[in-house]
């Protein structure tokens, strides 16, 4: 059986601004901050207080619904506010930094002679637990629930994605050790991908089946690999682990410190100078953004995360806990005089309707917020079909989480989606429809219905 | 200020209007609105619905213009003014300016009527229901005067397309919900309704039934019948036109379906820019084939003999079905409605065979009116999306499989 996976439906949008392959030291943020919101479907319950003091590492909340899930704070400092919504819904929990950082020590973890009860309890004990996600539900990972393959996608296809293969480099050992202790909490295999073209220092790890991915995006996606590799039926559960993190829990084995240090690249057709920076999860984007970035007054809009699944951020906002990009782009608001029926030769397009990216497949485009059109009622058949590549029927689905059919959704594969798997599906609907919302709140349903 | 600071501030000052939706339908067929993504993503396609049907629309506009020629020069022809073109497309007899005012003078107000009405309807629906307006009848407003008898009056054509667009779509929910294609649902209400309008030798010539009543009036003049190569076989006469003057287009017919050159050449369009389906045209042409080919057969093999009704049009060589009625303009326009026809891959091969075939089938056996396309497409409307339920069912089988062999 062949390792690789080639993957013929999709579309690679290929926008300005990709990161240079250097990395330089962000601006060492003054305030920190974490936000429930980055955890779907975690209710917070604190322990620390306004003016109590955290080491890196330590616990600052921990999920109501299971409260051996626990979160960490990124850096040493005092928790400075807590900022709260609606019903007292809390949503950021803002840290000022110490001068000097200080760790919290979980000792150092001999992961060979450990079984997998111990790594999980030391995994959960440090913060390191919600890295690890589970498919059903795209949520953090149940821990009570053995897992029958853990997935780890060591290849980014996403638009102006930063690039695995320098922001692994180096960190083998780390790698090394987060798979040794991952691989022990499942009876099934580790399976990690990457790129066919690429040198990932993945390739040279133990105790791992690697897989060589190679076509369009989605091919990057976890989801896509999973359906490729090893699809989830129903009644299985599946844990994923961003590649970027797999550092962060390796550190913490090897040296018993919870380092929250992530390589991040700050992208862009609206970023002066596009390249890497070493920050922490939880910075201000400000200690990077305006470094021959864009200027204070200049109108885009920043995301935590890259162009199809990221979140908008204010300018005095924050990098989120999962993110490793951060994405410029100009905002859209303006009119355009005939826009729908003239020839449009600056903006991507899958047709050939008087659109003409197709003439020219290797330009790079500089694309804005607009939505270029507006929200309709599904109409045209056959366009999601061509850049989603899982074996689903991507409109049928969407159909059945909008009218809340669970036996639909269920039966049309509900368990093996997350909503990234449907941003180029999103991306390219003429209707406009919010394809990963609907997906996010069908899972949701599916969650408190079925559990 | 300029124009796009004026509207922008109209728009914003109305905000809460009730018939905001009407403005905002013209707003933004001046201006693509300044609308911009939330959470989701971020960026999006060039496309949208406006550009995805103005594309049908280009696509059908060579047809209306050689309607419009056409028109006139088969009126001009009955009268004696020009002689019979004859195999060139770029007859002289043809393009003249004589032909294309008569044309002009008669289908212009067909357009004009069918979007009035029908972007009304859609207009008032939008207000009452509190959306905006969707594009949805700009293809229907063009495909309607394309598939009408050019003498058609304008009341019937009004009347129709209020019961096409209430009735078939605005009831289901409007644009993209509707089950039945709101073109040929206004087309078979004008058959039913009116049929005499609709079929016969009188109708398909620009003048035909006015000199009728003239002559019955007492006038001393040549009747005009324009027969349709249809209508000529199933009386089992000859066709009477040469096969290139049947792909060429200079034949009686519905105002924009009797050249299969251009129509070929809009679907190539239409395929090309990746709007139409493929799928559904090329297994749609199969259909037909197969059908006029077994038909053949049954006359070669002598089951029907000359004396029988239906020999005319059985005999027709297997090809020729593609050329003549309206087979090739439903199967380019109208049986590829995205919301009408199947919406899977393989359903679409299913739909569009049975389109061809069911066509011809009726083409042949209907012996009231010659023609079958527009019923074949409105009866596979209909069963589009249970063809769509086994596709779908064979997606979500595979998955129970996979489980079950989990399991076992």
């Amino acid at each position: 059986m062949s390792n690789d996976i080639r993957i013929k439906k999709g579309l690679d949008i290929k926008l300005k601004g990709e990161a240079e392959k250097t990395s330089e030291k962000a601006i060492v943020s003054n305030f920190y901050t974490l936000r429930p919101e980055d955890f779907h479907g975690v209710i917070p319950k604190l322990i620390s207080k306004v003016g109590t003091k955290v080491k890196a590492g330590e616990t600052v909340f921990f999920d109501k619904s299971n409260e051996a899930i626990k979160f960490a704070s990124p850096v040493s400092g005092e928790v400075l506010e807590i900022s709260r919504g609606e019903k007292r819904k809390i949503l950021a929990i803002k840290i000022q930094a110490d001068k000097e950082q200080a760790y919290q020590d979980y000792g150092k973890f001999d992961v060979d002679a450990a079984d997998s009860e111990a790594i999980k309890s030391h995994l959960l004990a440090s913060g390191c637990w919600p890295f690890v996600k589970q498919r059903p539900y795209d949520v953090i990972a149940n821990p009570d629930k053995a897992p029958k393959a853990i997935f780890i996608s060591g290849y980014a296809s996403a638009p102006l994605a930063a690039d695995l293969d320098f922001t692994l480099q180096g960190k083998e050992a780390e790698l090394q050790a987060a798979v040794t202790a991952l691989g022990k909490l499942t009876e099934g295999k580790v399976h990690v991908s990457v790129g066919k073209n690429g040198n990932s220092p993945l390739v040279g790890l133990t105790g791992i089946t690697l897989h060589h991915v190679s076509g369009p995006h989605p091919s990057g996606n976890v989801g896509t690999q999973i359906n490729k590799i090893d699809p989830i039926n129903k009644g299985e559960v599946v844990w994923t682990v961003n590649a970027q993190d797999l550092i962060i829990i390796g550190e913490l084995l090897l040296t018993g410190k919870f380092n929250a240090e992530r390589i991040v690249a700050l992208v862009g057709s609206s970023v002066e100078k596009p390249r890497y920076f070493v920050t922490k999860i939880g910075s201000e984007v400000a200690t990077m953004v305006y470094d021959k970035g864009i200027t204070k007054d200049s109108h885009d809009r920043i995301i935590s995360g890259n162009v199809l699944s990221g979140k908008q951020v204010k300018p005095d906002g924050y990098l989120d806990y999962y993110s490793n990009v951060i994405s410029i782009i100009p905002e859209g608001d303006d009119y355009e005089f005939f826009g729908w029926n003239k020839p449009i030769f600056n903006k991507i397009s899958t047709s050939r309707a008087f659109t003409f990216s197709w003439l020219s497949p290797k330009k790079s485009y500089d694309l804005n917020t607009n939505t270029n059109g507006e929200h309709r009622a599904f109409v045209t058949t056959g366009t999601y079909e061509e850049v989603f590549p899982l074996d689903i029927y991507p409109m049928q689905i969407l159909k059945a989480c909008m009218y809340k059919d669970l036996d639909e959704m269920e039966a049309l594969g509900m368990y093996e989606v997350a909503p990234e798997d449907f941003a180029l599906t999103e991306f390219v609907c003429v209707s406009k429809q919010p394809h990963q919302k609907i997906i996010r709140e069908g899972l949701d349903l599916m969650l408190k219905e079925i559990g | 200020m300029g124009l796009k600071e004026s509207l922008h501030n109209f728009k914003e000052k109305n905000k809460d209007k009730k018939w905001l939706p009407a403005f905002s339908a013209i707003h933004t067929f001046l201006y693509l609105p300044n609308e911009t993504t939330h959470n989701g993503t971020h960026i999006k396609v060039a496309d949208d619905l406006k550009r995805t049907m103005n594309t049908v629309i280009m696509a059908m506009v060579p047809c209306l213009i050689f309607g419009m020629f056409n028109a006139g020069y088969q009126h001009n022809l009955q009268v004696g003014e020009v002689q019979a073109v004859a195999g060139s497309f770029f007859s002289s007899e043809f393009w003249t300016m004589a032909n294309f005012m008569i044309g002009f003078w008669k289908i212009i107000p067909l357009v004009i009527v069918s979007y009035g009405v029908g972007l009304g309807i859609e207009f008032i629906f939008a207000i009452i229901k509190g959306h905006e307006v969707e594009e949805g009848y700009l293809v229907t407003g063009m495909l309607v005067p394309l598939i009408v008898p050019v003498d058609i009056p304008l009341w019937m054509l009004a009347v129709a397309v209020v019961f096409g667009v209430v009735i078939g779509k605005e009831v289901f929910g409007g644009t993209g919900m509707n089950i039945l294609n709101p073109a040929l649902t206004i087309r078979a209400f004008l058959f039913f309704a009116y049929p005499t309008w609709m079929s016969g030798d009188k109708v398909w010539v620009e003048g035909a039934v006015e000199r009728t009543k003239e002559i019955a009036a007492g006038a001393n003049l040549d009747a005009i019948s324009g027969e349709t190569i249809l209508g000529s076989l199933a009386q089992g006469k000859e066709a009477g036109y040469e096969v290139m003057d049947m792909f060429l287009g200079f034949i009686p017919g519905s105002v924009g379906e009797t050249s299969a050159l251009l129509i070929l050449l809009g679907g190539l369009f239409l395929i090309f820019a990746k709007i139409g389906s493929w799928r559904i045209m090329l297994s749609s042409v199969i259909g037909a084939l197969v059908m006029g080919l077994i038909f053949n057969q049954v006359v070669d093999s002598g089951w029907i003999t000359e004396s029988s009704k239906f020999y005319g049009l059985m005999s027709t060589t297997w090809w020729h079905h593609l050329l003549i009625g309206g087979f090739a303009f439903g199967t380019v326009f109208m049986a590829t409605d995205p919301v009408t026809a199947s919406q899977t891959n393989k359903g679409k091969w299913i739909y569009g065979f049975f389109v061809g075939f069911i066509s011809i089938m009726i083409r042949v056996f209907n012996p009231a009116y010659p023609e079958g396309v527009m019923l074949a497409i409105l009866l596979m409307n209909v069963f589009a999306p249970t063809i769509d339920h086994y596709v779908v069912q064979g997606n979500v089988k595979k998955r129970k499989k996979r489980l079950n062999a989990k399991v076992a």
